[in-house]
């Protein structure tokens, strides 16, 4: 069994991207639970056709420890299980203990049963505390994949993850796998990624290129190789779960410090 | 000098380094003695400190009775607070017959309340509380993880008072904060001075009325001060905070005096009561037969009425006669002993002057949570440096109320009454009643009086649980002055005999000096040479 956390920035599509990748994963015939590690609950949305799903949280609170697994896992598309941690409503409360509460629980319930080929785990944001570094300690995620585009912010928060990861690769086994580009169109965006992957010791594992198709199927609630598994974007999910599967460079990323990333960020963001 | 050195010898360079400047040796020399407080302790030393937590609720805001103070947070803060200090309070009718000093009310924060929050499970625990108990006030105290979780206790104190009419405090006295429970005494004077003192009405009856600041009724200490001040014709309109209560406390701004025991945990308050109402307060000191007939004639000086000050003679001189036989008795059997006290804010310093009527000598004396006025008298508070943990802690300031503020002397009068003697305004602090050659030690640890009790030899030792045990299998007397081991009062006329008793029981029963371990005796191990035998 593979355990894959996916961080990166806030709103940069980690939880479309690891839902379309797991959709081809699952295409290949590999079994697939996706723990969802937010608070909104929406790692699970495409999967499962909606976001009806109750969180474990929810579930500990409402019925104590006494909680069935049928209850918080579910099974979608192609036999994705997915599960959502959940978490407080914004502002009140600690959602990074909600996620170390929520983790713990899914392995007592055996949750990680043996014929699971891969566990996603799709993190909140950066690694904002304690708490959402769960997933990659110790005995948890061995590699992680950080979705970015060639936006600087997505790339300081790349960097910034990659610390994370290099603090618990020290201690435990974690490494990282690679980023995944998540095309917003930036201007050279791709040598910039590859740049910067490069000087973090790892690669840029796939483009993504921008495209609607993947609008239109989150508006139907499913993954695009689910709703429309003819269209060339489709084949890209494909071609990244294929690259994932068969991925063998799993690094100590060497985060780098702020000017030198702001030194590439110049050589390739700025169009002369 | 040569103890000092000797006690800072076990030290490594960066703690010596340290150290050194919390524990001075007095000279009385040309310089003034001076020492460094109020800072962190350093992780691995033994210290005797608390929590901001427990100096909060703990000390200051739980022993009032008619009100219900709930610990916000796990269960473990609530129990270990509940009764520990040995806070009496008594029902009365001022107070509706209402004390909830025997409870500890908690709301129980559980694994799924710290991730979700815990202000809904604060708000139903208020609403039981109302339900069952019907208090006068309530107050939450915060405990560490409800500042990490965020949970505002203000607004749900407000949103509780707004529905049910009742006056609900909220305290951020979580346990981190600061470097000690002087940080939680500084939270809760604020929280009186801005949501109850000077909210009530009630004219005081009596002549010479006063409140008693700074006493927590451990033992039954207050009430026996209060049976003293009522004998002279001083009545005590209320009590910060042993079997105080906040309907008294409402109150307090119309007293005519401030009194201040414990001047570390309740000094803000007397010093915002002086700004904002123009009250002038006394610093005083009820423990000790001498040191309770200085303060009441300071009282008496003080009101400048010849009536009152007859009155207090008469007092002083039939209190005094009455334990004059037992006093003797006692004096006979512990002249000469020598004593180091080590317990919290200003009792480090009171109990000097008790032991001082028995003929004893103090020749160690350290605070836990004291800050530099403590030791060295309110003169030093320019000169104190503000640190980041002190600018953590807020510091609230007030301005002369312009209906309730009122002086009793103009300024000049004042100074002739301090010119007097009457320690107005102002602490003296501990070390002026010192003699050279004492230690004093800061935030004292277990290595210190441990070493110290080997080093200076008293006769006996004051502090708490935490040294009591290691103190007495050393061989020397031990008595704790945070619970008084189940005895008390110690404070007056007749609190005097009593501690005058345990201290000569103590002294007098040295059974850990007489014992000897059977180890120190006997080998443990027996043992025999095999392999010899067939050739000897």
């Amino acid at each position: 069994m593979r355990q894959v956390a996916i961080y990166g920035k806030g709103g940069i599509g980690k939880s479309t991207t690891t839902q379309n990748l797991t959709a081809g994963l699952a295409e290949m015939g590999k079994k697939i639970m996706i723990v969802g590690c937010d608070p909104k609950a929406d790692s699970t949305r495409l999967v499962l056709g909606g976001l009806a799903q109750k969180t474990v949280l929810d579930t500990l609170r409402e019925e104590g420890d006494d909680i069935d697994l049928d209850e918080i896992l579910k099974v979608g598309y192609a036999g994705i299980k997915g599960v959502e941690s959940g978490g407080p409503e914004p502002g009140v409360g600690c959602a990074g203990r909600g996620i170390i509460t929520s983790i713990n629980l899914l392995e007592q319930l055996g949750a990680y049963e043996a014929e699971l080929d891969y566990v996603f785990y799709d993190v909140l944001g950066d690694v904002v505390c304690g708490g959402f570094a769960m997933p990659i300690r110790e005995g948890k995620a061995q590699e992680i994949y950080i979705v970015c585009s060639g936006e600087m912010m997505a790339l300081y928060a790349a960097n910034n993850i990659a610390k994370g990861i290099a603090k618990y690769a020290n201690s435990g086994g974690v490494r990282l796998g690679g980023l995944i580009c998540n095309s917003r169109k930036v201007d050279r965006e791709s040598e910039l990624v590859e740049a910067v992957a490069r000087r973090l010791g790892t690669q840029m594992i796939h483009f993504v290129p921008r495209d609607n198709d993947v609008q239109r199927a989150e508006i139907h609630k499913r993954t695009v190789i689910d709703f429309s598994p003819d269209v060339p974007q489709a084949d890209e999910y494909r071609q990244l779960a294929q690259k994932i599967d068969e991925n063998e460079l799993f690094v100590i990323p060497k985060p780098m410090a702020i000017d030198e990333l702001e030194a590439i960020l110049m050589e390739y963001g700025v169009m002369d | 000098m040569r103890e000092r050195e000797e006690l800072l010898d076990k030290y490594t360079a960066k703690v010596y380094k340290n150290r050194k400047q919390h524990i001075t040796q007095l000279e009385f020399g040309a310089e003034p003695d001076t020492i460094t407080a109020n800072t962190r302790a350093i992780p691995g030393t033994m210290t005797a400190r608390g929590c901001c937590y427990a100096g909060c609720k703990g000390v200051v805001v739980g022993p009032l009775k008619d009100v219900a103070v709930i610990t916000h947070g796990p269960i473990g803060c609530a129990f270990y607070s509940w009764g520990t200090r040995r806070n009496k309070a008594k029902n009365d009718p001022e107070s509706d017959n209402k004390n909830f000093v025997p409870y500890s009310l908690c709301t129980d924060m559980r694994p799924t309340d710290i991730v979700f929050g815990g202000e809904k499970k604060l708000e139903k625990a208020i609403e039981e509380v109302i339900d069952i108990f019907h208090p006068k006030c309530i107050m939450i105290c915060s405990t560490c993880p409800i500042g990490l979780i965020g949970d505002d206790v203000q607004a749900v104190a407000k949103r509780t008072e707004a529905q049910y009419g009742i006056k609900t405090i909220g305290f951020s006295c979580e346990g981190y904060k600061g470097v000690s429970q002087s940080a939680g005494h500084h939270i809760a004077n604020n929280g009186l001075m801005r949501y109850i003192i000077g909210t009530g009405d009630k004219k005081p009856v009596g002549k010479f009325t006063v409140n008693l600041l700074g006493e927590y009724n451990i033992g039954a200490d207050g009430w026996e001060e209060e049976r003293i001040l009522k004998r002279c014709g001083i009545d005590v309109v209320s009590v910060f905070t042993g079997d105080g209560s906040y309907e008294t406390l409402q109150n307090a701004h119309l007293a005519d005096l401030n009194l201040v025991m414990c001047h570390r945990s309740i000094n803000y308050v007397a010093e915002m009561m002086k700004t904002k109402y123009g009250m002038d307060w006394i610093k005083v000191n009820f423990i000790g037969v001498g040191a309770t007939c200085k303060s009441l004639r300071m009282i008496g000086k003080y009101f400048d009425d010849p009536e009152l000050i007859a009155r207090i003679e008469s007092v002083i001189a039939e209190e005094t006669e009455s334990i004059r036989e037992d006093m003797e008795n006692y004096k006979a059997k512990l002249k000469g002993k020598t004593a180091g006290i080590f317990v919290g804010g200003s009792r480090a310093h009171h109990y000097q002057l008790l032991l001082r009527d028995l003929g004893m000598e103090t020749i160690m004396a350290g605070y836990e949570f004291a800050h530099r006025d403590d030791y060295e008298g309110s003169a030093i508070r320019p000169f104190i440096k503000s640190d980041a943990d002190t600018k953590n802690i807020e510091e609230i300031t007030v301005e002369p109320d312009p209906e309730k503020y009122r002086t009793r002397y103009p300024e000049e009068m004042l100074v002739s009454l301090q010119k007097d003697g009457v320690e107005l305004d102002a602490y003296t602090g501990m070390i002026p009643d010192m003699i050279k050659g004492s230690m004093v030690v800061d935030d004292y640890n277990f290595l210190e009086v441990d070493q110290l009790g080997k080093i200076m030899k008293p006769d006996i030792i004051f502090s708490g649980i935490k040294d009591k045990y290691s103190t007495m299998k050393d061989g020397i007397g031990s008595r704790q002055l945070h619970s008084y081991d189940y005895s008390g009062p110690y404070s007056g006329f007749r609190g005097a005999v009593i501690f005058a008793r345990d201290v000569a029981m103590s002294i007098y029963t040295p059974t850990w000096r007489l014992v000897k371990a059977p180890w120190k005796n006997t080998p443990l191990l027996t043992g025999t040479i095999s392999g010899g035998e067939k050739h000897a």
